[in-house]
């Protein structure tokens, strides 16, 4: 790429204009946005540490790292819009050659009203509640003194391709979907036709094709005009698709920089190779052996620091990295701040081998922090015994070969007829329209869908926790159990059991560790006395929790950590089926493989059945044996895992499919309603008259079966490979 | 839309009926059956027994206590709030000129408090965390505690004995104007004033406070909007909805604290006529006032919630 | 059974102040935060020399506030009584000091009582929810749809004005408010999930509502109980004030004022103004402690 020659040498010669202020000579550098240095503080809290990087004209770059790393406080640093309480500590910025902290308020008023946009997270709450979409987008041309700000707003609405725009532009933000209320903030972002457009987590809380939507609009925008993007995410991949250039931070500090094919196949610094080798990669299941994962957990803000961040958690440190702080060790347009970055090459594959590597996040017997304690190179052997690392390739409980267990075990849990529908305002609502299903023992079932999709009310049927409509039934080993869960005898009750997304919401703060783990198994299992206490400890045991933690209430863990124990109180009854509501997505990606290794591990000790609840393919990938598709309530595939996401498969299968590869299917968009197959109005190879008349059939029974009227020669397939790459 | 909306607002009717039937039958309970035998408490407890009998005849207090709510009801349907113990006469015309006075003075009020504790929580907020802010926050919520009386004592000795700038007595002489009625209502509203301020004021500059870190705000920033424009275009209207509602439930508190300070001020409100009324166990005044205080209390929260649904158009869907 | 249950209330009640039990360790951290704010500590000075007022009083008053003395009657302030006298000679600084016990005694218990009952009533509505939650919460906006004055006066008419009634009927109004907050507490508790995880384990409804719900709003309740206590001392003074609440000779401060305001134009405010000060200092001083309070808490 033509920018990276400069790319070695630019951030100096600025951080050196800026110490002479002379900004003007900035000008002669085509570089949109230029970060020196920069620090940046919440009252005594560091956030940020020094960070130097530069996005080009035109150039897409991508900003990484995982909560609470600074990610959010750069991009309003940049544009000089911290929020109360923050200040820069240090160095500078400049956009298109001018230093922000020169210019006057209205300078910097000029500067937001003409060369520079930002769209954030949540677009519900970047739109006013109380204003019309119009009279929003006009605001943003009327303030460049454009004459016709009300058409050059529907124009603009058109451009970012909202269906009907001058019904858009009457229209309250909360009568529209997150995918078009965020189209909206873009089309704000684009109206002044900005040099810098910033994009801070722009697809977070979206689904996933409707992300891919959202991202081809962006990437064919800032083609189309020229305009240089900060793209900022905690997904690695996503950046790496979207990006020329990528930066990761970690804990306020810009660890890794580089062209974004480099950062994932080449990475120099370990934290960047340990991150990239611990996502699950769609490929990987957990009949392949555990997942990577990374030691310890992120410092929180404030905390102190060694003089290299990532010391603390690295297989590589040396006494060095306490005392020195590491320097830029720049090859080519490539940097990592990383002592042995000049001697570190690690291709993740390479990577994945070492089972010495596989660590569990609260390794060590330091207890959850291990802050400071520094794990050697060669501390592998002095690992408690790792689950995963040891798991034979093969002893998956149910066997290599997917295909075959499907009918081979017995059902534990099955589903007939379930539904249920909600009084709405404007009439019943259909959550869940009748399914039909089997969970067999010691088996996964991955359970994918995007928001509305009914996934939650199921789970919350299969507990009892919602009661489905009259004619639905959940069977435990053939016999009918309750409707509610008072209707459960305790059995029952004991038999399934659930793990929530949110730790926080799901374990009682005012309790402590040993009491939330107790309460279960005296209730469950009937202990008293000694044998509770050392149940309880057996129990923590078991999902690697020391006696430190028993001790302690959850708001004192990690979210690995708070997970971890809300596993234990799930497992605690000798449950038969668990319910996994999408346990890693409250967690960073770091953590996240540890927590899918314990899963993996805790099933094949206890020949438990899962049903693993997620939207994250490449996560469902790894744990399910069969996955079942959901779309609108209804099911529209089931099947073995590898027959589902390798087709030949339902339409909207190979949406999703197709999404988290980064590709878009033609005319995918949000969910709308309509026709007899729940997916008509959003399908490519729809047959009018038939599909929006006839509902497609399915044979619940069947090995893997579709509920399309297509023939099975005709349905998509995607060809087997990485579903991420 | 509109459907949807007068949809809403007949439900909020519906509910509002039903709150005040079951009001009714609280203001009954406590007006008739709580004080077991009215004879014997107005006549006292050395009366003579055939005495008590006739009196509660006379009055209608001797019937089962459903078919005295029947009967109580039935009249009022009728515009009939029922006669008078202390005055032998019909309670409605004493209720109506106590509430026009009653209104006067409430409406002083209001007029005095909304702006200055409006524009008090506004400007803290646009100090946040500055002296500005913590001088209105804790001196507003210092003043919302203190009672109407004690507050109207001090203002009295101040500002009518001491400075002697304001009229002492809410009264005017006969015929005087509407400006010098309106100079002799200030000091009978200013305790009022006092109690509701802290109160509204925190609303409004929570309120006001939420609405400049929210996400909006940037945005709106970030378009280049000249600062005046972003907090009078986005920030007030939605920062200012909270208030509407938290002044209509205030009404409660205003006409509460309107017994005490028409006392105190001898001024003939609806409140001293409760009071007068509950001194001279004048029932029947007594269950009409109290009744007009919670009939006046409803219709300002209907009021209130009609004025939200109108400016925010969030709400005209899912009205409660 | 009904023994049965009442053990049970009291096993909850204790449970507070176990040594198991987070909350005091959790006081023990707040003290230390509260000791920071000037406005708390200005707060609890006062309200501490109104409490040493009305514990010691008999100790600390210079003359009987009651002895009548019809030679001296409506003296200005002097330095035989330093806050004057009243309309029958007796000494108003020993009245105002006297005066701080009757209020201390039933606004406390009267917001005690209300506490108890409130957040019984809201933990209920707020958990069971669906019809109960409806027909109650129904009755609470009705309750509120009355100024709090308006029903003591109602209900005091009817069972007579005396310390106990006042107390009762504070209590009974307060009652309500407090269930309110309490029921938007557990509500937004019910929608955090460790409740369906406690019911999947066959947790009893009054466990999870006194065990696992009710340590999770304690703050809230405790909160809300010291801006009752302020609003409290406010109704029982307006009560006294308009002759429904405690009753003479005693020395009560809204009392106090009932009786001497019509003095104010004809010159005499020491009658009244003292009472007035000491009224206004001991709310104000209860809200900025309750106001400390609420900014830690949160």
């Amino acid at each position: 790429m033509s920018f990276q020659h400069s790319a070695t040498a630019r951030p100096k010669a600025f951080c050196f204009f800026f110490s002479k202020k002379k900004t003007f000579f900035l000008a002669s550098f085509v570089t949109a946005l230029t970060l020196c240095n920069l620090s940046v503080a919440y009252g005594r809290v560091p956030i940020l540490r020094g960070v130097s990087f530069d996005v080009a004209a035109g150039e897409c770059f991508g900003l990484v790292g995982e909560s609470g790393c600074g990610k959010s406080t750069a991009a309003l640093a940049a544009l000089r819009a911290l929020p109360r309480g923050g200040r820069i500590t240090g160095g500078g910025v400049s956009i298109a050659g001018r230093d922000l902290a020169a210019l006057s308020a209205s300078g910097l008023r000029r500067l937001w009203a003409r060369d520079v946009s930002m769209v954030y997270q949540d677009p519900s709450r970047a739109l006013n509640p109380t204003l019309t979409v119009g009279a929003q987008v006009a605001e943003a041309f009327a303030v460049l003194g454009v004459a016709d700000a009300v058409a050059r707003a529907e124009a603009m609405l058109g451009t970012v391709q909202i269906p009907r725009p001058a019904r858009a532009m009457a229209a309250y933000p909360h009568q529209l979907s997150g995918g078009t209320q965020q189209r909206v903030v873009i089309a704000m972002a684009l109206a002044k036709d900005p040099k810098l457009l910033v994009l801070d987590e722009p697809t977070t809380g979206l689904d996933a094709t409707v992300e891919a939507g959202i991202l081809d609009l962006v990437d064919a925008l800032r083609r189309g005009r020229g305009t240089s993007v900060l793209l900022i995410s905690h997904n690695l991949r996503m950046v790496a698709r979207m990006c020329d250039r990528i930066g990761v931070l970690y804990a306020g500090s810009l660890v890794e920089l580089g062209a974004a094919s480099d950062i994932l196949r080449a990475p120099r610094h370990p934290y960047t190779a340990r991150l990239v080798a611990c996502l699950p990669d769609g490929v990987r299941r957990k009949q392949d052996g555990a997942l990577q994962t990374i030691a310890g957990q992120l410092p929180a803000p404030g905390a102190a620091m060694p003089a290299c961040v990532f010391a603390p958690r690295c297989d590589r440190a040396e006494a060095v990295c306490l005392t020195t702080a590491p320097p830029e060790a720049w090859e080519g347009g490539h940097m990592a701040r990383c002592h042995f970055a000049p001697s570190f090459s690690a291709a993740p594959d390479a990577l994945r081998e070492d089972p010495g590597a596989a660590m569990p996040e609260n390794a060590g017997a330091a207890g959850p922090e291990n802050a400071g304690a520094v794990v050697p190179k060669d501390a592998g052997g002095a690992m408690p015994e790792n689950a995963g690392a040891a798991m034979p390739k093969d002893a998956g409980a149910a066997g290599p070969d997917s295909l075959d267990v499907a009918t081979a075990g017995r059902p534990v849990l099955q589903a007939v007829g379930l539904a249920k529908t909600y009084a709405g305002s404007g009439g019943p609502v259909r959550a869940v329209s009748a399914l039909d299903f089997s969970l067999y023992a010691g088996q996964t079932l991955g359970l994918v869908g995007e928001s509305g999709s009914g996934k939650t009310t199921l789970a919350r049927m299969l507990l009892g926790l919602t009661a489905p409509d009259a004619g639905g039934e959940v069977l435990l080993d053939g016999k009918a159990m309750g409707a509610r869960l008072a209707d459960r005898s305790r059995a029952e009750r004991q038999a399934v059991q659930i793990i929530f997304q949110n730790p926080d919401s799901a374990l009682n703060r005012a309790h402590r560790v040993r009491r939330i783990l107790a309460r279960p198994l005296a209730h469950l299992a009937g202990l008293r006395g000694r044998a509770l206490g050392e149940a309880v400890a057996a129990l923590a045991r078991g999902v690697r929790l020391g006696e430190a933690q028993l001790a302690m209430r959850p708001r004192a863990l990690s979210g690995g950590l708070k997970q971890r124990v809300a596993i234990a109180r799930a497992f605690a009854g000798k449950p038969r089926v668990v319910i996994c509501d999408e346990p890693t997505s409250a967690l960073d990606v770091s953590v996240q493989a540890a927590i899918l290794n314990l899963l993996a591990g805790l099933q094949r000790r206890e020949g438990v059945a899962y049903v693993f609840i997620s939207h994250d393919l490449a996560v469902v990938r790894y744990l399910a044996d069969r996955i079942a598709v959901m779309y609108l309530g209804q099911m529209v595939e089931i099947g073995p895992a590898d027959a589902v996401l390798a087709g030949p498969h339902h339409p909207y299968t190979a949406a999703l499919v197709a999404a988290a590869r980064g590709q878009r299917e033609e005319r995918v968009g949000e969910p709308v309603t309509g026709g007899a197959c729940v997916f008509f109005a959003n399908c490519p190879w729809r047959i009018e008259g038939l599909c929006n008349v006839v509902l497609p059939p399915f044979d619940a029974g069947a090995v893997h079966a579709v509920r399309c009227h297509l023939a099975i020669e005709n349905l998509p397939k995607t060809e087997k490979k990485g579903l991420l790459f | 839309m509109r459907a949807a909306t007068l949809h809403a607002i007949g439900q909020r009717g519906a509910l509002s009926a039903l709150t005040l039937a079951l009001l009714s039958m609280v203001v009954f309970a406590g007006g008739q059956v709580l004080p077991g035998d009215v004879g014997r408490s107005i006549l006292g407890p050395l009366a003579d027994a055939r005495a008590v009998a006739v009196l509660n005849h006379q009055l209608g207090t001797d019937a089962p206590p459903l078919l005295m709510y029947a009967r109580w009801v039935g009249h009022l349907l009728r515009g009939d709030m029922g006669m008078s113990y202390a005055y032998r006469s019909p309670v409605a015309p004493f209720i109506l000129h106590a509430l026009g006075k009653s209104l006067a003075l409430a409406g002083m009020t209001l007029a005095i408090v909304i702006p200055l504790s409006i524009g008090a929580g506004v400007w803290a907020a646009l100090h946040h965390g500055r002296w500005q802010d913590r001088l209105v926050s804790l001196g507003g919520l210092s003043l919302t505690v203190v009672p109407e009386f004690v507050s109207g004592i001090l203002l009295v000795l101040v500002f009518g004995v001491w400075l002697r700038v304001l009229p002492t007595s809410a009264n005017t002489r006969a015929g005087a104007g509407m400006w010098q009625e309106a100079r002799h209502l200030i000091l009978p509203a200013l305790p009022l004033v006092l109690v509701l301020f802290g109160y509204i004021s925190r609303i409004a500059r929570a309120g006001m406070v939420d609405a400049l870190e929210a996400d909006y705000t940037r945005t709106a920033m970030l378009k280049g909007l000249p600062r005046r424009m972003v907090i009078w275009r986005h920030v007030l209207r939605n920062a200012l909805l909270p208030t509407i509602t938290v002044i209509a439930a205030q009404t409660s508190y205003l006409l509460g604290g309107l017994v005490v300070v028409e006392t105190l001020f001898r001024y003939q409100g609806i409140g001293s006529l409760i009071l007068t009324a509950a001194r001279g166990k004048d029932y029947p005044m007594l269950e009409a006032g109290i009744l007009t205080v919670g009939t006046a209390y409803i219709l300002s929260a209907v009021l209130a919630d009609v004025l939200v649904g109108l400016l925010d158009p969030r709400s005209q869907a899912g009205a409660r | 059974m009904v023994l049965q249950r009442a053990l049970k209330g009291t096993k909850v009640f204790w449970f507070f102040f176990s040594k198991k039990n987070c909350l005091l360790a959790f006081l023990m951290s707040v003290v230390r935060r509260l000791l920071a704010s000037p406005g708390f500590l200005a707060g609890s000075a006062i309200v501490l020399f109104w409490v040493v007022c009305a514990v010691f009083g008999p100790w600390l008053e210079p003359q009987s506030p009651y002895a009548d003395d019809l030679i001296n009657t409506l003296s200005p302030p002097t330095a035989a009584h330093w806050f004057g006298t009243d309309q029958i000679g007796r000494d108003i600084f020993s009245r105002i000091i006297a005066g701080a016990r009757p209020i201390l005694s039933v606004a406390p218990a009267a917001t005690l009582l209300a506490t108890v009952c409130g957040t019984a009533l809201g933990l209920l509505t707020g958990y069971a929810g669906g019809w109960v939650d409806r027909v109650l919460s129904r009755l609470i906006e009705v309750i509120l749809a009355l100024p709090l004055i308006v029903v003591a006066l109602l209900v005091l008419v009817a069972l007579g004005p005396s310390s106990l009634n006042v107390t009762v009927v504070i209590a009974l109004v307060f009652t309500p408010i407090i269930a309110r907050t309490v029921r938007s507490a557990v509500i937004a508790e019910c929608k955090l999930d460790y409740v369906p995880a406690a019911q999947l384990r066959d947790e009893g409804a009054l466990h999870i509502m006194f065990r696992e719900i009710l340590p999770n709003i304690t703050p809230p309740i405790l909160v809300e109980v010291t801006v009752r206590l302020g609003y409290a001392i406010f109704t029982v003074a307006s009560l006294s004030f308009l002759g429904f609440g405690i009753q003479p000779p005693s020395p009560d401060w809204g009392l106090t004022i009932a009786e001497n305001y019509g003095l104010i134009v004809g010159g005499y405010g020491w009658t009244v103004g003292f009472a007035a000060v000491a009224t206004a200092s001991l709310v104000v001083g209860v809200n900025l402690l309750a106001e400390g309070l609420q900014e830690v808490l949160r």
